[in-house]
């Protein structure tokens, strides 16, 4: 006798249930049977034991059970699903099968059948909840390798504002930004993005910035420079994969931008003239060898604002299915009403197209470059305790444990203000906790719901924002726990998370707003520097 | 990404039992560290939780181990604490829970 099983994972019968078969029977390993070979029609209709001798169809299937000497074949059927087969030789007295035979083996099969569907349906929910483990994982890993290599600070130069903003979408698109300090004052900016998703776009993109970091040191042109890159990553590249990527070299001191494009999308000038776009051509790196690229000019005059997008921008849809678009970009760079916050501007506007609770398609990347207006050069340069600067921006899906991810992140952003290590430890602490309760309490740990974690500076306080999609119920008070009622077994023995952010910040801001829940940690950095 | 997990290993000496722990205290730690305590709570003498490889302690984590000062309150079983770093010497100061578990700069020479 001998078993089948319909699933690729089909195990050899155990020897120990084997009896010695008679001599016209051979033992034979399991014999699958394909999908839409005969005998699966023949025995779905039988329903039941079904002797060898008397199948008229013909298959490879049908002839090796009969040279195996099998006689009669008993279908496991469940739900209408053939799930396996028993095969049995003749019978040790070599009398012929009889009608009580058949019944108990008619009725062992349909008392095996719901066992095995059973077992497979557990195995295939295992594999599945295995699967999502490791996109969960390989997710957590594309935003680390992303979020290590993003810019932590943003480049302070006198006479010009520099702002980015990043936030991954969840399956962690592969746009990239960065901040190049050149010789002569000059500031190399770029922005890119990495065809596909996940860690294999992340390894490319840590490649390809390397890649531009090295290349931009010491050549003075952007074009060349695009040149050399692609060239290097062309045998580096997955097959299929690209890079989109911009690099501008801004002269701080004259305000001229140099700059070529390698197919990704055109930046934008606002100036007192209206918006314009800076085109250059060329292909996107790492799609063929030996590639040219134009290499254009362009002037900021004080005041003038240049905009830098990725395509997660344009490409994000509305309920309705339409695409933001060029258009619409444009008319936000051109719009004034949050002033020069053109970040603000255009992600408030963008949020408000795609409408609230939607998920987010892809990475949205924005770099904003600022040559200020001359009157407000000499008023920053008596004010520069009041001047906001954003240390890192993140979003992180709400699984439990990536408070940690987010401690990790905004330690190695305020790494450069040198917190003393107390101070420190404390920041630590309230950033986790507040984290934490943005994932459990304010997005109930939905995953498809993001925290948005944003640390910025000013020369006299470090600001840690943490914001949920928690709707609009208010945060609680934190209250002082009552320590012996909880050791009395009165209370519960938990309540400690805002009491213990309350204590390790010089301030905590709370608002409600829209659905979006926002915490800002303020600490104080007098003394620190 | 969650830190690393939670280990607890009973020590037992003749003046009391070390409780070393490994890891991260969080809610996740709440059975191992129970299980823990219970077995020393089995022997003699003061019960020292032993803090030093333990690389991160949250709320939730604060809440296990008010869970096991219940337990001790309610068997009259002293614990105390060693290894803490300064910063969460300061939360086991802001929480009071140094007010109900003696904490030790140092080793206490038993253990």
């Amino acid at each position: 006798m001998s078993q089948s099983r319909r699933s690729r994972r089909s195990e050899k019968l155990e020897e120990s249930q084997v009896r010695e078969p008679s001599p016209r029977t051979r033992l034979i390993d399991s014999v699958e049977i394909p999908q839409g070979d005969p005998l699966e029609s023949v025995l779905l209709s039988a329903g039941g034991p079904v002797e060898v001798s008397s199948i008229e169809a013909e298959s490879e299937t049908i002839l090796t059970l009969r040279e195996a000497g099998v006689e009669l074949v008993v279908p496991l059927i469940g739900q209408g699903e053939l799930l396996g087969a028993l095969y049995l030789g003749s019978r040790l007295s070599d009398q012929p099968y009889s009608g009580d035979d058949r019944r108990l083996l008619g009725s062992l099969a349909s008392q095996v059948a719901p066992a095995m569907k059973v077992a497979q349906l557990v195995r295939e929910q295992q594999a599945e909840a295995k699967e999502r483990e490791r996109i969960e994982q390989e997710l957590r890993v594309a935003a680390l390798i992303q979020q290590t290599l993003l810019p932590k600070e943003l480049p302070a130069i006198r006479g010009w504002s520099v702002d980015a903003f990043y936030r991954p979408a969840r399956a962690v698109g592969g746009d990239f930004y960065d901040f190049i300090e050149l010789a002569d004052g000059r500031l190399g900016v770029i922005i890119g993005d990495v065809t596909d998703k996940g860690v294999p776009a992340a390894l490319v993109m840590a490649t390809c910035r390397s890649m531009l970091r090295g290349a931009a040191q010491g050549n003075d042109s952007p074009a060349a420079v695009l040149a050399e890159v692609n060239d290097n990553l062309v045998p580096e590249i997955p097959p299929a994969m690209f890079v989109t990527c911009l690099y501008a070299i801004v002269d701080t001191a004259a305000g001229n931008v140099v700059f070529a494009n390698a197919g990704h999308n055109l930046p934008y000038v606002r100036s007192s003239d209206g918006v314009v776009e800076l085109r250059a051509t060329g292909m996107p790196l790492g799609l063929m060898a030996g590639m040219d690229y134009e290499e254009k000019t362009y002037r900021l005059d004080h005041g003038d604002v240049m905009v830098l997008t990725s395509d997660g921008i344009t490409e994000a849809h509305n309920p309705d299915g339409e695409m933001y678009g060029f258009a619409r970009l444009m008319g936000q760079v051109a719009n004034k009403s949050k002033g020069d916050d053109v970040v603000a501007s255009l992600v408030g506007d963008l949020e408000k197209w795609s409408g609230p609770g939607s998920e987010q398609e892809d990475d949205i990347t924005l770099v904003v470059v600022r040559r200020t207006a001359s009157a407000e050069r000499s008023a920053s340069a008596f004010d520069v305790d009041s001047e906001v600067k954003r240390l890192v921006s993140f979003r992180l899906p709400s699984i439990e444990g990536n408070e940690r991810l987010a401690i990790d992140t905004v330690v190695e952003a305020v790494a450069p203000l040198g917190l003393s290590p107390i101070r420190l430890e404390r920041l630590k602490t309230a950033v986790g906790e507040t984290v934490m309760n943005a994932i459990e309490h304010g997005n109930h740990n939905d995953p498809a719901l993001d925290v948005g974690v944003e640390v910025s500076t000013t020369g006299s306080a470090l600001t840690v924002r943490v914001t949920d999609q928690g709707g609009d119920s208010e945060i609680p008070d934190a209250e002082t726990p009552d320590i012996e009622a909880k050791l009395a077994g009165e209370q519960t023995p938990r309540g400690w998370g805002l009491f213990l952010v309350a204590q390790m910040v010089d301030e905590v801001r709370r608002s409600a707003d829209n659905g979006t829940h926002v915490v800002e940690l303020v600490m104080n950095r007098e003394g620190e520097i | 990404m969650p830190g690393e997990e939670f280990t607890a290993r009973v020590m037992k000496k003749d003046s009391g039992s070390v409780v070393a722990m490994w890891g991260t205290v969080d809610k996740n730690a709440k059975d191992a560290l129970e299980t823990a305590y219970q077995e020393a709570s089995a022997g003699k003498g003061e019960i020292m939780l032993d803090f030093s490889e333990v690389d991160y302690i949250n709320s939730t984590g604060i809440a296990v181990i008010v869970g096991i000062l219940a337990m001790a309150r309610a068997q009259g079983q002293k614990v105390g604490a060693m290894g803490l770093s300064d910063h969460y010497r300061e939360v086991f100061n802001i929480t009071r829970l140094s007010d109900f578990m003696h904490i030790y700069e140092e080793a206490p020479t038993w253990s």
